[in-house]
């Protein structure tokens, strides 16, 4: 298994993942995060596993500065595994990785958020040792 | 949010057996390890081996060991075999909201912007009906293996 940053041939099996995980293929959304994520340019990380020439799974975050008074944190806003591949910790490494990269930039919290009803995901990064932050999220209909 | 002293005990007890899958153990050595009667035990170990999460073991020595897969049993499996999160207070919500529109309609008649009691009780249910929504988010996202990991790490802090 390897772990290195995204490249743009990787982008259609990132989009296939995707896919399959939230039922939306969003090849232009993806597009636009490898613009804006690939190549590890200031805190900004897309990452993917790959095995056997094939994408496993990715990982993107970033850090983020001083958001409502909060010191520098990490960010994962996005997080996939194929469903074939999941239970063999990739998931697991594609977030250690992604953890190391914002070590090294000094950051010492990793924040991330997600729908309650994202079992899945929730229950991954549980797993993984988040818990409730000081942050809460709130939302209002504005249209 | 307040959970039962019978949901409690299923919590610990079912977290006691899976940390220890290949072990058996008697009723009697975890309800004195938790301070309870070993009757009161026995009727929630019943409830958990009926739902596949204990396995019963006859004999003379016989008792309970783990059954399931700590990987998947989340905290709201082992909490809804005893009590629906928010359940009483839903029914509070279901009387606060019919007073609530009753009030609203007295309220209209009467004058804009007077409160009635029933208004405030249903808007106060809508506040206890998101912390029981965050409350079952939290319960379903954290497995029996998840929340084992996270007493050895406190062990080790």
């Amino acid at each position: 298994m390897l772990l290195r940053g995204v490249r743009p041939r990787d982008l259609a099996q990132v989009v296939a993942i995707d896919a399959g995980i939230t039922g939306l293929r969003k090849p232009a959304y993806w597009a636009d995060v490898l613009r804006r994520y690939g190549g590890a340019r200031g805190g900004r990380q897309f990452l993917v596993a790959e095995a056997g020439g094939r994408v496993e799974g990715y990982v993107v975050g970033e850090v983020r500065d001083w958001e409502f008074g909060s010191p520098p944190c990490g960010w994962v806003f996005a997080i996939g595994v194929r469903p074939d591949a999941r239970l063999g910790g990739i998931g697991t490494r594609l977030l250690e990785a992604l953890c190391g990269s914002f070590r090294r930039q000094g950051v010492k919290q990793l924040r991330t958020l997600l729908a309650r009803d994202n079992a899945l995901i929730l229950s991954f990064f549980r797993s993984q040792g988040m818990m409730a932050g000081r942050f809460i999220p709130l939302e209002m209909e504005i249209g | 949010m307040k959970l039962q002293q019978n949901t409690l005990l299923a919590l610990a007890s079912a977290l006691e057996f899976a940390a220890q899958p290949e072990r058996q153990f008697t009723v009697g050595e975890v309800a004195a390890r938790y301070r309870v009667s070993a009757h009161h035990l026995a009727k929630v170990l019943r409830t958990l081996g009926r739902a596949g999460v204990l396995e019963a073991v006859r004999g003379a020595r016989g008792g309970y060991r783990f059954a399931a897969n700590a990987k998947r049993l989340t905290l709201l499996d082992v909490i809804e075999l005893f009590e629906e999160i928010g359940a009483a207070r839903r029914a509070g919500v279901e009387r606060a909201g019919a007073a609530g529109r009753a009030g609203v309609k007295r309220a209209t008649r009467r004058s804009e912007g007077a409160a009635g009691a029933g208004e405030i009780e249903a808007a106060l249910a809508v506040v206890f009906a998101e912390i029981d929504e965050l409350a079952r988010a939290t319960f379903r996202s954290i497995t029996l293996q998840t929340m084992l990991r996270l007493i050895e790490r406190r062990r080790r802090i």
